[in-house]
């Protein structure tokens, strides 16, 4: 059985704002434990498409089903089985690193012996033993933007949407996240990643660029170099979303 | 008459955000300050556009100190903040007026300047400037802050978060503006950009690692720096973090960058370590460092 090891499946999926067409008639699939990036220019429809898939947006038409679940009638168990953190929000600026993690454990609803274990774990991996009190608003942002990655798994989704995680962070760290992802891949969870650091491209096992609503390339960042006969993902991207 | 930046330091409270920094930039120069968020950037950027003053140190712009002529500073500078800062419930063209106005100007005075960039969001001119695209915002705020005709600048972090084809055109506007004799002062996140100013300053943590011309500023990396892939990358790192030899291990791209602590290292017995570890389809070659692997050096 091919199809139980898809954990998001599309088909034909589009949304419409008026007579605007965001997403148009989107196919793919991602498998289990695959580090799947989603790029496209600003417009293209990302965030509309994500929006479907996370379960706070109702399709116009298509299929879609997110770890299982159907998007058009079990959103609200879409929403309990996945983990979403994005650029903008992840985390609240004025509450501490310890209550962030309480707070975000009781709404995933972990009981308080099981948030305790994952908040020393978290702590000890990403090495805050010394800022647990500290408001998060106090951090720097690459450590809030691998607190918020790794507060996003707390309840251990089989797959975790992550909306342009990295955008302005220093080099090192962007790197340290990156490993953060490869390990929770290498763990099973299923990363479903936005970027604009087409180097990132790279890391992920598939690729699919959107253009204007549509889907127009999906491979490994490997095939679609050949495909489009260049040594960059940049050189792809350009290539592709300037027509 | 650029940019002059002599010994700037400014704190807030106990946090440092600038220290010590010091950099020209000469008349006509694209000049890039290149580091992440927190680096101190911004702070620069208010200070030499008179909105903050500097603890220690002194800065002129355009022959004008930051402190005394302020007032001249003022009305011969753009300023482009990281932050989306035009009036939202104004339209496009009612936000590009209010700004001609106030420097005592009009858009047919300076339409040739902006020309390039506006006649791309002109369609848009009677929509509210809250409910454009991210991509035609960035324009209508370059419109806004050359209006006036500066002779300097300054764009904060102006490709956050804009995708590469946007980044692209971007810099070719940007190319165009400063033949024609305008200074810019620009910073980014991106170190991929780095490459296309005339000459940028690596900043992170309030302090300056180092100013150079791009091509130049590599030479900064002095270790041989090798280019490794294997058939799994997260076993890769993982295997390559522990190695006893390893002076530094990043992901870049479809290869993890790698750099040695002995003098001579050996590639066989690196290639039959990660053998030992499992992994398979080794390839090990030399590579150029870029930028980014000179930044990440500095800033370790």
């Amino acid at each position: 059985m091919m199809k139980a090891q898809n954990v998001i499946e599309v088909d034909n999926l589009s949304k419409l704002f008026g007579d605007f067409v965001a997403v148009n008639q989107i196919s793919f699939h991602v498998k289990a434990g695959e580090i799947f990036g989603f790029l496209g220019a600003n417009g293209a429809g990302k965030t509309t498409a994500m929006k479907m898939l996370i379960g706070i947006s109702s399709p116009s038409s298509g299929k879609a089903t997110v770890a299982g679940f159907d998007v058009y009638k079990q959103a609200e168990s879409i929403k309990k089985n996945i983990g979403y953190m994005s650029q903008k929000f992840a985390l609240y600026d004025d509450l501490t690193v310890k209550e962030n993690i309480t707070f975000f454990g009781g709404i995933y609803g972990l009981s308080k012996k099981q948030i305790d274990q994952k908040r020393c774990e978290l702590v000890e991996e990403l090495g805050l033993q010394e800022v647990t009190n500290s408001l998060v608003a106090s951090l720097p942002l690459g450590w809030k933007q691998k607190l918020a990655f790794s507060v996003s798994l707390l309840h251990e989704p089989k797959i975790v949407f992550l909306d342009e995680p990295t955008g302005g962070v220093d080099p090192i760290t962007r790197r340290q996240f990156w490993e953060l992802i490869y390990k929770a891949a290498h763990n099973g969870t299923t990363i479903f990643v936005t970027t604009h650091y087409m180097d990132e491209a790279e890391y992920c096992d598939r690729v699919s660029i959107m253009v204007n609503g549509k889907i127009d390339a999906l491979d490994t960042p490997k095939k679609l170099k050949e495909q489009y006969k260049t040594d960059t993902m940049n050189d792809v991207f350009l290539k592709l979303a300037r027509g | 008459m650029g940019i002059l930046v002599k010994n700037i330091s400014k704190s807030y409270g106990k946090v440092t955000a600038l220290s010590n920094i010091s950099l020209d930039v000469k008349p006509g120069e694209l000049y890039g300050l290149i580091g992440p968020d927190g680096a101190g950037k911004t702070t620069l950027f208010r200070i030499l556009t008179t909105l903050l003053i500097a603890d220690k140190g002194q800065a002129t712009v355009t022959g004008f100190d930051v402190l005394s002529d302020y007032k001249s500073i003022r009305n011969s500078v753009g300023y482009m903040p990281g932050r989306f800062s035009l009036y939202q419930d104004l339209t496009v063209e009612e936000n590009l007026n209010f700004f001609a106005t106030i420097f005592g100007t009009s858009i047919a005075e300076n339409y040739d300047l902006i020309k390039d960039i506006y006649v791309q969001i002109e369609p848009f001119k009677n929509r509210r400037a809250g409910k454009l695209s991210g991509g035609m915002k960035q324009k209508l705020a370059l419109s806004c802050a050359l209006i006036h005709k500066p002779k300097v600048l300054f764009l904060d972090e102006p490709t956050t978060g804009v995708d590469p084809v946007s980044r692209k055109e971007f810099w070719e506007m940007l190319k165009r503006l400063q033949q024609k004799g305008i200074t810019i002062l620009v910073s980014t996140p991106y170190m991929d950009e780095a490459a296309l100013c005339d000459r940028i300053a690596l900043i992170q943590g309030g302090k300056i690692l180092e100013i150079d011309i791009p091509k130049a500023i590599v030479g900064h990396f002095l270790k041989p720096l090798y280019n490794i892939s294997a058939s799994n990358m997260y076993s890769l790192i993982t295997s390559l973090t522990h190695y006893e030899h390893t002076y530094s291990v990043f992901p870049f791209g479809e290869f993890v960058h790698y750099t040695d602590k002995r003098e001579a290292m050996n590639v066989e017995e690196i290639k039959s370590y990660l053998v030992q570890q499992g992994l398979t389809n080794i390839h090990i070659e030399l590579t150029q460092p870029t930028i980014e692997d000179t930044f990440m050096e500095l800033a370790k």
